[in-house]
């Protein structure tokens, strides 16, 4: 017995049959803010065979008051965050796999990181409800469980969705909710999202050892700062003609066309543009080409920096864009393609 | 009025007389939230002919996004 895990061991729910369980199981951890790193480093503590961390972004200083993997240095480099992630994952736990994707969790990425690598859980740690939303109809296309997390403010909600047991995010929410919901900018105190994980990371030890019946079956919600508690069941939610969890599924959000997308990120003033198609950008030669121009550039081998004076533009190697310093999709648009074409 | 809101007693005014009241009070009418009176669950069609009276036991969850 390894002496890392006698304590979890000692939990008699676990044991040592659940510890060798979890050790064979692979979960993919949706984004790298604040709820991924923390449950990706509970998980990694608690020796969960492999991980993989999949995230677009890089660690920024406002990162650092609740993404609890990061450090200054990654700040000032701008490291991308699965990146960093897995640095000090690995630090945490060397028995432990774990695999860093730097990029966006499309319909299409998502169907083929679970057909490839067969993960057992997927950890909702996106900030959106279209990412969500592609997650609700994989989980259920691919019968894995899923764990809906999120925060604002001092407020968390969270729910384990079991494909064939709960209903699914679409028969919760019915109607999506689009723009102002998504973009809450009541800012996020590190509690609100220690709590979220807790429940997320619970669900998720009860799936990994396969003790279906404590899984708590309620959508649970608190504020920490109102000091308030919900919970409900919502088993009599489930839709008979739901597109995803029905008896006839379409899985919607998995079929979405492949356009150049174009996103405002929650409360950074910043755009992201995802081009059509493929691109493959050498990373060195771009940074080259705007320090040409006059441009001011910043380069790490995974993304170039470039200022133009109130915007800042941040280039992927795929062609994927953040465009600082403006809410404007037009405006960004402009600067994308008059820079990348 | 006097409801019990998520585990919690609360006083509401008087002019909460319906679910949707309730939500408007709150200022969670705009968000899409899971109510649920008395251990069922009102569907959002009947938010404002669902009346409460003193003392039902209310769990209100509202969606937001962020992570
Ligand atoms: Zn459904």
């Amino acid at each position: 017995m390894n002496e890392r895990y006698s304590r979890q061991q000692l939990f008699a729910p676990i044991g040592e049959e659940g510890q060798k369980k979890i050790a064979k199981k692979h979960v993919l951890v949706i984004g790298a803010g604040a709820l991924g790193t923390g449950n990706a480093e509970a998980l990694v503590r608690a020796g969960v065979g492999k991980i993989t961390i999949v995230d677009r972004d890089y660690v920024e200083w406002s990162n650092l008051q609740r993404q609890q993997l990061y450090s200054e240095a990654d700040a000032k480099e701008r490291i991308p965050k699965a990146i960093a992630a897995k640095r000090r994952l690995e630090e945490v736990n060397s028995d432990v796999a774990i695999d860093a994707i730097v990029g966006d969790v499309t319909a299409q990425e998502l169907e083929e990181l679970i057909r490839e690598r067969k993960p057992d859980l997927l950890i909702d740690a996106t900030d959106n409800f279209d990412t969500r939303m592609i997650i609700n109809d994989a989980a259920y296309k691919y019968h894995i469980p899923w764990i809906y997390g999120a925060c604002v403010g001092s407020y968390g909600i969270s729910y384990a969705f079991i494909p064939g047991k709960t209903p699914c995010f679409h028969c919760l929410l019915e109607t999506v909710p689009t723009g102002g919901l998504t973009c809450d900018t009541a800012g996020i105190i590190s509690p609100a999202v220690q709590m979220v994980v807790a429940y997320q990371v619970a669900e998720a030890l009860k799936i990994l050892v396969e003790d279906w019946s404590s899984l708590r079956n309620k959508l649970v919600s608190f504020d920490l700062w109102k000091n308030q508690h919900a919970a409900i069941r919502v088993d009599q939610v489930k839709k008979d003609d739901c597109p995803t969890c029905g008896a006839h599924p379409s899985y919607p959000y998995l079929s979405y066309d492949q356009q150049t997308k174009t996103a405002v990120l929650c409360g950074r003033n910043s755009v992201q543009i995802r081009p059509a198609g493929q691109r493959n950008y050498d990373l060195q030669e771009l940074a080259e080409l705007f320090a040409k121009q006059g441009l001011r550039v910043d380069a790490n081998p995974y993304l170039v920096s470039v200022s133009l004076g109130e915007q800042r533009l941040v280039v992927f190697q795929d062609g994927r864009a953040l465009i600082h310093g403006t809410k404007d999709i037009q405006e960004a648009k402009t600067i994308y393609y008059r820079y990348l074409g | 009025m006097e409801l019990v809101i998520n585990g919690e007693s609360i006083q509401v005014p008087n002019e909460v007389k319906t679910v949707s009241d309730l939500l408007a009070h709150f200022q969670l009418n705009k968000k899409i939230a899971i109510v649920e009176v008395n251990l069922t669950i009102i569907p959002k069609q009947q938010y404002e002919t669902t009346t409460l009276c003193n003392g039902d036991k209310v769990e209100i969850v509202h969606f937001v996004g962020g992570g």
